[in-house]
């Protein structure tokens, strides 16, 4: 059968080939944008302090984008992590109250909430049988409900050696920075050498083949959900430190759920489940980040900001869909 | 579940669109419990309201409740086609935004340009709605991402126009349809446009669902897509005027909410998570196949009655939000658990 539908998901199949799970497609495109970028700013976009510049934007988005990969990979995913950054931000923030000695009980408690929500969203998807979409948009509105109704402006603050993480470097490279490499690289081993690492792709794959040779599915589902919302939890605290005190609308003003999502499609791993991973996702961040750098220096409308990233996001799904071969298509 | 039960009585039941194994008696069980369920919370949250409201219960009071809950009634009797094709339009609260500044930039207070704005309000509908649906058919993107990222670029290209405040003002004839009503009626005193509006186009709403070979084609679109592609539907094509069906509701809800709320850039903020909300509350399944306008629409009325309810109980109005996720998790779980139980 040589209809024209086949001949294009043929041709759509050679394409695959070209942008292979490596995810190559889009370190090309960071590159392409360098240079693009360069050429439109001029010699200063390399400089050091640009560069730095664009990585430390990158920091925040980049944490949870890393979550967000994992629990994608498992073919789930998380629209709740904006609001548990603003809760994350928001009771550090009250807790800590300037004083250093309780910057540990005050990470500690915000790490126990992520643990909570990151439970409560996967048990939701798995036991409850609710799809990833629906549990986690709920449990946003519940979390933006009850935040927005105790606190509505700055609370607490965090103390110097808190703001550290944002500010302070050790040697040239700042704190965040290394911060942002860590998550990385942890992501990074645990998706390539760990058991659990290998789990997440098979369930992502195919939920059902997992389980029948002898994955713990529902398991697995949920210790993901626990890594995205561990995520939130750090790019809060971080966020924190850098505003010194905690604000409800940091989360959902950085668009963190919709923007992660988006780092980590750009990043080329698929929404299905099952293939990509961190450094790809890393990419995509650098690639939304550079966009924003770029946008700035040529002043261009803040609000054009929104309407591109629709695009690219919308543009980046589509790409990869129409290169990838659907099983029931 | 897939390998369960497929009594060779149950497979051949005639006249039946959707091809899954499904038996009478489901089928006449889903009708009972799929749609009892939400008049009865209806019910209880307006006996609460009459309860606590200091004023009491007058006919007044509820066709007032009715006339808030308009715009949110007409986007749920719109988003419930796309819903039970199978997808999402969460594109709705930006397009409600960008009708209500759109008419006042178009307009600047001038009457004589009310009905051309309308008109070309309704076309961007159209197309917002046709872009959506082709988006998410022919590039095979989820459209959860289509329609958010649709609701990115017009919420920026409503920003983008305004320079983030919104100027030009609103005439009062296309005000009127949200604010306005025929006087002088017998026991409710006034009858308002808005609930003439929304008994309208509701009732072309479920005739079109639920009355029409359109109607049965989305319930086989969203019960089993490949099933209804073999079956001769144009699956394409029916999702996508689903998507154009809920834009035109936004529309035309955009339209009431500039009657009674005014302009501001968040007009429409929050819509769209509350038409879904108000949807799955009237039992409708996320994934396709299953839901009804009449209990849609029953289900923005109940959300609607609800946060009266909150205020009534003078909680803070914030707590919306979590109303709404509770709402949302609760129903869903228990439609899949009764789906599962049933299966």
């Amino acid at each position: 059968m040589t209809t024209p539908a086949n001949t294009l998901r043929r041709f759509a199949g050679t394409g695959r080939g070209l942008m292979a799970d490596s995810g190559a497609l889009v370190f090309v495109v960071l590159g392409l944008l360098v240079a693009g970028s360069w050429a439109l700013v001029g010699p200063s976009f390399l400089s050091y302090e640009n560069i730095l510049s664009i990585v430390q934007r990158s920091v925040a988005l980049g944490i949870v984008a890393a979550g967000q990969t994992i629990v994608i990979l498992v073919g789930s995913l998380d629209l709740s992590v904006a609001y548990l950054v603003s809760v994350t931000a928001v009771i550090a923030s009250a807790i800590m109250q300037g004083d250093p000695a309780l910057m540990l009980p005050a990470v500690a408690v915000c790490l126990a909430i992520g643990v909570i929500v990151g439970l409560t969203n996967g048990l939701i998807i798995t036991k409850l049988r609710v799809n990833a979409f629906i549990a986690t948009l709920g449990v946003a509105l519940i979390l933006r409900g009850v935040l927005n109704a105790s606190v509505d402006n700055f609370t607490g603050s965090v103390p110097i050696e808190f703001q550290a993480l944002a500010y302070a470097s050790l040697g040239p490279v700042p704190y965040s920075i290394m911060l942002l490499a860590g998550v990385f690289a942890a992501g990074w081993f645990l998706l390539r050498y760990t058991r659990l690492g290998h789990h997440i792709y098979a369930v992502g794959g195919d939920e059902e083949t997992a389980r029948l040779s002898g994955i713990r599915s529902h398991r697995i589902i949920i210790t993901s959900h626990v890594i995205v919302s561990l995520t939130a939890v750090l790019t809060g605290l971080f966020i924190v430190s850098r505003l010194r005190a905690g604000a409800p609308w940091v989360g959902p003003d950085g668009a963190y759920d919709l923007e992660s999502i988006a780092a980590v499609v750009v990043g080329g791993t698929a929404l299905a489940g099952g293939r990509g991973g961190v450094l790809g996702t890393l990419a995509g961040v650098f690639i939304l980040a550079l966009l924003d750098n770029v946008f700035n220096q040529l002043q261009v409308n803040p609000f054009i900001k929104d309407i591109v990233r629709g695009v690219i996001i919308v543009g980046a799904v589509a790409i990869y869909a129409l290169g990838s071969r659907r099983r029931d298509g | 579940m897939s390998a369960s039960t497929t009594a060779p009585s149950q497979a051949d039941v005639p006249e039946t669109p959707v091809v899954k194994p499904s038996s009478r008696a489901r089928r006449a069980g889903r009708g009972l419990l799929g749609s009892a369920p939400i008049f009865l919370i209806l019910l209880v949250v307006l006996v609460a309201i009459a309860v606590r409201n200091p004023q009491g219960a007058s006919p007044e009071y509820y066709l007032a409740l009715l006339k808030r809950a308009a715009p949110l009634m007409l986007l749920a009797a719109g988003q419930i086609f796309v819903i039970v094709s199978g997808e999402f339009d969460l594109s709705v609260g930006a397009l409600i935004t960008a009708v209500v500044v759109g008419a006042a930039v178009i307009t600047d207070g001038d009457p004589s340009l009310s009905y051309p704005a309308i008109g070309g309000l309704l076309v961007a509908g159209v197309a917002v709605g046709a872009i959506n649906g082709v988006a998410t058919t022919r590039l095979r993107v989820p459209s959860f991402l289509v329609t958010l990222g649709m609701a990115l670029v017009i919420s920026g290209g409503v920003l983008y126009n305004t320079g983030g405040a919104p100027s030009g003002t609103l005439p009062q004839n296309l005000r009127f349809f949200g604010r306005e009503g025929i006087e002088g009626v017998p026991v409710i005193g006034e009858l308002p446009y808005s609930v003439i509006v929304l008994v309208v186009l509701g009732s072309v709403c479920f005739w079109l669902m639920h009355r029409t070979n359109f109607g049965r084609q989305i319930f086989a679109v969203g019960g089993n897509a490949r099933a209804a592609a073999l079956s001769g539907t144009r699956v394409h094509a029916v999702k996508t005027l689903a998507f154009v069906i809920s834009a035109v509701s936004a529309v035309v809800a955009g339209i009431l909410v500039a009657g009674f709320g005014g302009l501001s850039n968040d007009a429409g903020a929050g819509y769209e998570f509350q038409a879904i909300s108000a949807v799955v509350l009237g039992g409708a399944v996320l994934g396709g196949g299953r839901g009804s306008v009449l209990t849609a629409m029953a289900g923005a009325l109940t959300l609607e009655a609800l946060f009266t309810l909150l205020n009534l109980l003078r909680l803070p109005v914030e707590l919306r939000f979590t109303v709404q996720g509770v709402i949302i998790i609760a129903a869903v779980a228990y439609a899949s658990v009764r789906l599962r139980a049933s299966a």
